[in-house]
């Protein structure tokens, strides 16, 4: 079972819609006991970084989180993916959940970009990755978003380029962060779920 | 970098879908599900569904209908058509939709597009656009799915949307809607001159050479078309194809 888990930050429903459209089995949940017993978790989220760290941290599932992704693959989407880095700076500095090191700043593409990043952009292969094993290099997925991970490079699968090199598919151990949306990136993206979910 | 996206609109009405000419003449033309599912296949990067009568019949959008969209098509969705409160938009977006679209209630309102923008974001509020050549050379903004001239210059009012924050603007044009003979360039060209968010061309798309014509020609980030797929003329796969060899970035 695949826990997708509620603290009351984001859309959960298109990323249930996903699964279920893969035959794969999952529950939205704010049970710890669920996050326990599934064997992926799955960190969505929408909106500001700090809000949803608040909301996060008053779930009182982030211990259990950190527990948890020592025995199985986490993906965190969007937000959930800026979560997994040390520190965000949106709205002040807020800790994240300090899985991926690095941070999360505002983007600041050269030329005259708009911000948010809103469409479809390509993903450019860097470190190998096995949510990759199913996309070409150069495949389109679906971007929404106005601050971007700085990491290591190491810890990049995929980036893709706005002006800037946006970190797009980051991974550290059984830690996977998605900063675009799989859920809503055609067969390109639902191949990355398919892929978590045989992990 | 971001590629030019081809979106299929779904008009709807009554649960079927529909598309008029010039907006009078409207007739049935199939169920809005199947026809997502078929435009997704065929590669749409994004779907819109507008509820032609909602915005003076008072109807609702259809929410069902965007509920089973949303089961088994994994693109963007943005729904419009008698969007008119905050509350409207926070149903729509539950039902699945990623971004709603509003027209009408904007101009009379346009304070809804800046609540709904600081509570949803940005990314999520597309402003709909009806506009029509006037007789002082320049361009005004019609409501009611183009019945009502509401004597608004086109020009300050995509600034005053951009201002208030809205993520993206769909431009109809009035003049060029229905007929095909191609995207309205010139419209196009002044209101992207005028505003940094993402524009998006539709009304008059009548051949395949129109889409190329729309990206080489003009800033819009997006071409929107209604008739021309949904009768089968031309699938979105080969206008990508077609786009493709003419170097223009899509997906």
């Amino acid at each position: 079972m695949i826990a997708i888990i509620d603290y009351g930050a984001g859309n959960l429903f298109s990323v249930k819609n996903a699964l279920d459209y893969l035959g794969l089995e999952n529950k939205i949940t704010k049970d710890a006991d669920d996050l326990r017993k599934a064997d992926r978790l799955i960190l969505p989220g929408v909106g500001a970084f700090a809000d949803a760290m608040r909301m996060l941290n008053e779930s009182g599932l982030v211990d259990v989180i950190r527990e948890e992704v020592q025995k199985k693959p986490l993906l965190g989407i969007c937000l959930g993916m800026q979560m997994l880095f040390e520190k965000g700076y949106e709205f002040g500095e807020t800790d994240g959940l300090g899985l991926i090191k690095g941070c999360v700043k505002l983007m600041e593409p050269e030329g005259s970009l708009a911000i948010p990043h809103i469409g479809w952009n390509k993903l450019e292969k860097n470190e190998p990755c096995s949510l990759l094993d199913k996309c070409g290099d150069g495949e389109y997925v679906y971007f929404v978003h106005s601050y971007a991970a700085e990491c290591d490079s190491k810890n990049v699968a995929a980036y893709c380029d706005y002006g800037m090199k946006v970190p797009a598919l980051v991974f550290e151990g059984n830690v996977f962060g998605a900063q675009f949306h799989p859920e809503k990136s055609g067969e390109t993206g639902l191949n990355i779920l398919r892929c978590f979910a045989a992990l | 970098m971001l590629a030019k996206r081809i979106i299929p609109c779904l008009d709807v009405r009554n649960g079927k879908v529909v598309k008029g000419v010039n907006f009078e003449g409207v007739k049935d033309v199939g169920d809005p599900v199947e026809l997502a599912i078929q435009y997704n296949k065929q590669g749409a990067d994004e779907l819109v569904f507008y509820d032609i009568t909602a915005s003076y019949e008072g109807r609702g959008v259809m929410l069902d209908v965007v509920r089973r969209t949303a089961q088994q098509v994994f693109v963007p969705l943005c729904v419009g058509g008698g969007i008119a409160t905050v509350d409207d938009f926070r149903d729509t977006l539950r039902a699945g939709a990623d971004k709603v679209s509003v027209n009408s209630q904007a101009v009379k309102n346009p304070k809804l597009i800046s609540d709904a923008a600081e509570i949803f974001g940005s990314q999520c509020v597309v402003v709909g656009i009806d506009a029509k050549r006037n007789d002082k050379g320049g361009y005004s903004v019609f409501i009611n799915g183009g019945r009502v001239d509401m004597n608004l210059d086109l020009g300050d009012w995509v600034k005053e949307i951009q201002e208030r924050g809205a993520g993206e603007i769909c431009l109809n044009s009035i003049d060029t809607d229905g007929v095909r003979g191609g995207f309205d360039i010139e419209m196009l060209k002044f209101v992207c001159d005028r505003v940094s968010i993402p524009v998006i061309a539709s009304g008059g798309c009548g051949t395949i050479e129109h889409f190329s014509e729309v990206f080489e020609q003009t800033d819009s980030s997006a071409a929107l078309a209604a008739s021309l797929f949904h009768f089968g003329e031309l699938t979105v796969g080969e206008v990508k194809d077609y786009l493709k060899k003419k170097n223009i970035a899509v997906r």
